[in-house]
């Protein structure tokens, strides 16, 4: 992806805080549906009507208590849905069959790419099926920290794995922090991704040690001093954790190292007893203890969580203010994830929506999903397999060439916008892929994204329709915004909306509430129906053409 | 189409053309008329819709003189007296609202047209379908998706927006005043215009209105999203170094929101930019109740309005010509609709049907087309003016003789042939109208007539038709639809007993050639 940001940009960019001082206590204040808005957008993929509307019925903490309740997972299984254009599954997996469990993983590469996207597919399936909850998000959020590109493993890696990966991180996902590193340091898919399989005794090799540290506890933050040597010694510790030939996690101890391993200071010189024969497979538990009993730890991952969640910028005051007590208590916490998003989207801080609020560029998933369940774009039936992975298809493509594709995360960072500053998420955005986005929305408002006679497009009469008052034009372009807008427009603004798109130029509200009105009366007259629709289909087209549209 | 390129591997010297004329001397019909077929892309002409929004009240825009006492009686209330009716040159039987003084000097220069009564069928009073009718060139019953410029520009610059911009099109195709872009722009393949705000630093490029960035993590974001679709804006250096080309404009006046945005109009067509259609627009016309001042019908709402279109019209057109543009420039304002005969009792009046049409610039003819409506009979409070011209023969005939396309194409425009109207100078696209060559390819005897009719014409070979419009432009009979193998002379007889007593247009179409015919049936038909 080209990364443009002119240089006079960046000279301009205001560099002074606008932090002003709120903090992590609970808020108390209003709960109306620009609150609601604020944190629905921030959770899930987007923020429907229905939503809004169930949340606000709730107080502000009954409404982040049931968002961080976990969800049951997904009990279906990605199908086989490559068996096309004269391919078939050289396994014997028939069309529309699963593929997962049937017996041999990995015939071939072209086999295996083809049940990525399948799983590519069926991901982006749960993502935009999503319930009342932020599980899938935080799955999202997860998989991001722990980034991985499976076609960079086609050949070493199958789908299935994949398929176990994404369950390892949703089913941790809303639970302990340690816990997840343990599972994840033992997932097949990871060991084989970040050689964790062939890092033996005789042979050790750092890259899971590394990484464990770097990119998945530590950090390179300014309060995390592990050394050369800590990436050494971690390694040496995880000697022996490998895959056997049918894919499934063993430990070998006769691979496993059992000296003992020393650390820095910044660990306080811990020394990790070397353990042989079944037990040395334990020393990964002391490591983790130790990893996370260091403050850097819990600050690392807090910075994360605020950057993803709040806004990218962390400067010393929102150091000192929210993440170093954050971190606190997600450590006393025994790092519990629900207790540390909780503390944070219920905080004096997050509700200021004066900072907080509209500052995040929404992600490529953020803004193709919530589009789609915002504007409520109908999705094929549910039971109609072949329909469906093909619009989950067309979702997860759009997003992948807005530069986020699940499953494709490039770099192991994760991908660059949520890691690369000093911009981060600005990354999302550049002349192309704004023109791509635009493009998109222009698309989805006028005849639809269409492919193998699917055909998703936004229907403005029925998002229209399910506002408050659609038939007052003032009413309805602020409800409109309500949904689909964090940034607030003047009333200048919307005024011109109104007059210059609702009205045609007209300066008496009358008109539009008839033209509403003639539309409900009489549904089916062709007329009444597209002087209402045009007029619409103008309103959120302009509305999602204009950057602020952008801004979650 | 690409008409210049069709000429440069069609025609590339003289020596073809007789015989790509089966047989008709090129010194017969003289060296203009192959210039006609130079076509749109190649023209360097521009033009202005001025949409008044709400319903302009075209009465006391266009005010009766001949009938005078018949237009006092039906609207006593806000009609104009007499003595203050402003008189045009040459034409005795209207005048201007006396707050039109500007418009009036124009016309007296021979610099603006009218066409009295412009509708089209079956008139529907909704503002939202009106003006969807008038920027689409839909019948009343019709849907359209795709407004009547938006279908001229894509069909003369085919392909777009691929491979745009280009040395032959650098810049917008249309422009919008303002940050909204009109439906009159929607071309099969989208918008063919781009939004410009009047703004005379220009630097709010993209595309839409744009609230100040609070100080703020959201400004932070938002100032970045903004540069960045700046950024993907390719017309908006075109745009800037146009406007900064020209900084010295003529006096506009203060406080009139239309001559803000001809303001800008003149700046950028002075700048140089080859764009094609500018589209402006003012509101306020939805005069229901106090259109007039109590006891002085001279002064009130509609007279402020038509001050203001009047005084912009005027300002920009004196600057065009300072900025040596003027040569390039038509205008035209339209509204919805018109309003009703009777004024109503708030001093206003209610949605009406037909309205006059301004159309303004150095090669438009003076002149009023039609008559003042007839407001003797029993008039109604429902009751509106009915059509003289269909708009659509209005957008034909700017197609044809300002934007110089082919007849063919201009059907593939507006979907049918509508009444050619001769209000622009037959030299803005150096046609010599066969006509004024004495050059008749089509001829009726006898004429008047009272049954039936001989028609007589002359085909080159191909495609030829023949269609009888009344002056409605509704289509009566098409005589003649069918493909010649050579060129010929031919005669077939047209029969109209059925047919009401008045004027017919007979119009000929061979290729790019085409010939109206007037013909006057003297009887009513039983």
């Amino acid at each position: 992806m080209e990364k443009i940001v002119s240089t006079s940009l960046e000279n301009s960019r205001v560099k002074k805080s606008f932090f002003d001082g709120n903090g992590l206590n609970e808020y108390t204040g209003s709960w109306d549906t620009t609150d609601v808005v604020h944190l629905l957008k921030r959770t899930m993929f987007g923020a429907t009507i229905d939503n809004v509307n169930y949340f606000k019925s709730l107080t502000m903490s009954q409404a982040v208590d049931e968002l961080l309740t976990p969800t049951p997972a997904p009990t279906s299984l990605p199908l086989n849905n490559y068996s096309s254009d004269g391919y078939t599954d050289p396994t014997g997996v028939a069309a529309w069959d699963t593929w997962i469990n049937t017996g041999i993983d990995y015939p071939d590469d072209e086999m295996n790419q083809k049940r990525v996207n399948s799983m590519q597919c069926w991901w982006t399936g749960q993502l935009v099926n999503q319930q009342r909850s932020i599980h899938e998000k935080m799955t999202i959020f997860w998989h991001n920290h722990f980034g991985v590109d499976a076609g960079q493993h086609l050949a070493d890696i199958p789908a299935k794995l994949w398929f176990d990966h994404y369950h390892t991180l949703r089913a941790n996902a809303l639970g302990n922090l340690k816990q997840l590193v343990k599972a994840i340091t033992l997932n097949p898919a990871m060991l084989i991704y970040l050689n964790g399989n062939t890092n033996k005794k005789t042979a050790p090799n750092e890259n899971y040690g590394r990484e464990l540290q770097e990119l998945y506890t530590i950090g390179k933050g300014s309060g995390s001093h592990y050394t050369e040597d800590d990436v050494r010694s971690a390694a040496i510790v995880l000697t022996g954790h490998a895959v056997d030939t049918n894919f499934a996690y063993y430990f070998d101890a006769g691979g496993h190292e059992d000296k003992n391993k020393s650390f820095s200071n910044f660990y306080g010189g811990t020394m990790i007893t070397g353990r042989s024969g079944a037990a040395g497979a334990n020393e990964l538990d002391d490591l983790i203890t130790m990893l996370f009993a260091t403050t850097e730890c819990a600050k690392f991952i807090c910075r994360k969580i605020y950057s993803f969640f709040v806004y990218y910028k962390i400067d010393d005051s929102i150091e000192n203010t929210i993440i170093t007590p954050l971190a606190q208590v997600f450590r006393d916490s025994g790092y519990d994830i629900p207790t540390v998003l909780s503390v944070l989207f219920k905080s004096e801080h997050f509700y200021n929506l004066a900072y907080s609020s509209a500052c995040i560029i929404k992600s490529p998933l953020d803004f193709v999903l919530g589009l789609t369940r915002e504007f409520e774009v109908k999705l094929p039936d549910s039971t109609d397999m072949p329909s469906s992975y093909t619009a989950w298809g067309m979702l997860n493509q759009h997003s992948a060439t807005l530069q986020q594709q699940i499953l494709g995360i490039e770099q192991v960072a994760g991908w660059f916008p949520y890691y690369e500053g000093p911009v981060y998420h600005e990354l999302w955005i550049n002349s192309v892929t704004y023109s791509e986005r635009n493009a998109y929305t222009d698309v989805m408002i006028t005849v639809g994204d269409m492919m193998s006679m699917i055909t998703m497009i936004i229907d403005p009469l029925a998002f229209a329709a399910k506002l408050p008052n659609p038939s007052d034009p003032t009413l309805l372009i602020e409800d409109s915004l309500n949904i689909l807008y964090r940034v607030p427009l003047s009333d200048d603004s919307k005024l011109y909306l109104k007059q210059t798109i609702l009205l045609t130029g007209q300066t008496t509200d009358y008109y539009w509430t008839q033209a509403w009105n003639d539309y409900i009366a009489n549904p089916s007259d062709m007329v009444a129906k597209e002087t209402v629709l045009t007029r619409l289909q103008s309103l959120y087209k302009y509305l999602m053409n204009l950057p602020e549209y952008h801004l979650s | 189409m690409e008409r210049r390129k069709f000429l440069k591997n069609l025609l590339p010297a003289s020596a073809i053309f007789p015989s790509l004329l089966n047989g008709f001397t090129v010194k017969a019909y003289g060296a203009g008329f192959f210039e006609a077929l130079t076509g749109a892309a190649d023209n360097d002409h521009v033009l202005v819709l001025i949409q008044l929004s709400g319903g302009n009240d075209g009465l006391n825009t266009l005010v009766p003189i001949s009938n005078y006492g018949d237009y006092n009686n039906v609207r006593t209330n806000i009609a104009i007296p007499q003595d203050k009716i402003l008189r045009l040159d040459n034409y005795e039987k209207a005048g201007l609202h006396p707050s039109m003084t500007g418009m009036q000097k124009l016309y007296n220069e021979e610099k603006l047209g009218v066409l009295t009564s412009v509708g089209y069928p079956s008139p529907n009073q909704s503002h939202f379908r009106s003006t969807d009718i008038w920027l689409t060139g839909a019948d009343e019953n019709q849907y359209l998706n795709t407004g009547w410029t938006g279908r001229f520009l894509a069909n003369t610059y085919s392909n777009y927006p691929i491979g745009y911009p280009n040395a032959e099109m650098p810049d917008p195709l249309a422009i919008q005043i303002g940050s909204v872009l009109s439906p009159v722009f929607m071309g099969p393949g989208g918008f063919t215009a781009m939004a410009v705000p009047t703004d005379t630093d220009f630097y709010n490029l993209i595309n839409g209105i744009a609230d100040p960035a609070p100080d703020s993590p959201m400004g932070t974001e938002l100032t970045y999203l903004r540069a960045i679709a700046r950024q993907t804006n390719k017309y908006a250096d075109a745009i800037i170094n146009a406007a900064k080309k020209v900084t010295n404009q003529s006096t506009y006046p203060a406080n009139n929101y239309l001559a803000a945005q001809l303001k800008t109009v003149a700046r950028l067509i002075g700048g140089g930019l080859k764009t094609r259609v500018y589209m402006v627009s003012m509101g306020g016309f939805d005069t229901h109740g106090g259109q007039v001042q109590a006891g002085n019908t001279i002064a009130g709402n509609h007279a402020g309005l038509l001050k203001q279109l009047s005084d912009a019209i005027t300002a920009f057109q004196t600057d065009l010509a300072g900025l040596g543009a003027s040569k390039r420039v038509m205008g035209m304002t339209f509204s919805e609709f018109g309003r009703r005969i009777k004024s109503n009792g708030s001093a206003g009046t209610d949605h009406g049907a037909a309205q006059p049409v301004f159309v303004f610039g150095d090669y438009i003819k003076q002149g009023v087309l039609g008559n003042p409506p007839d407001l003797s009979s029993q008039i109604g409070v429902e009751d509106s003016l009915p059509m003289q011209y269909d708009f659509r023969s209005v957008y034909s005939s700017i197609l044809r003789d300002w934007f110089c396309v082919d007849p063919n194409d201009i059907t593939t425009m507006l979907f049918k042939n509508y009444q050619y109207l001769p209000f622009i100078q037959g030299t803005a696209c150096k046609v010599i109208n066969p006509d004024v060559l004495g050059f008749n390819l089509i001829t009726n005897y006898p004429n008047p007539f009272d049954q039936s009719t001989t028609i007589t014409f002359k085909t080159n070979g191909g495609h030829t038709l023949i269609q009888i419009f009344d002056t409605a432009g509704r289509l009566i009979a098409v005589p003649i639809d069918k493909n010649y193998d050579g060129p010929g002379e031919y005669t077939i007889t047209f029969y109209a007993g059925q047919l009401a007593g008045g004027v017919y247009y007979g119009r000929l179409q061979n290729g790019s050639t085409q010939q109206v015919r007037t013909m006057l049936k003297i009887r009513s038909g039983h």
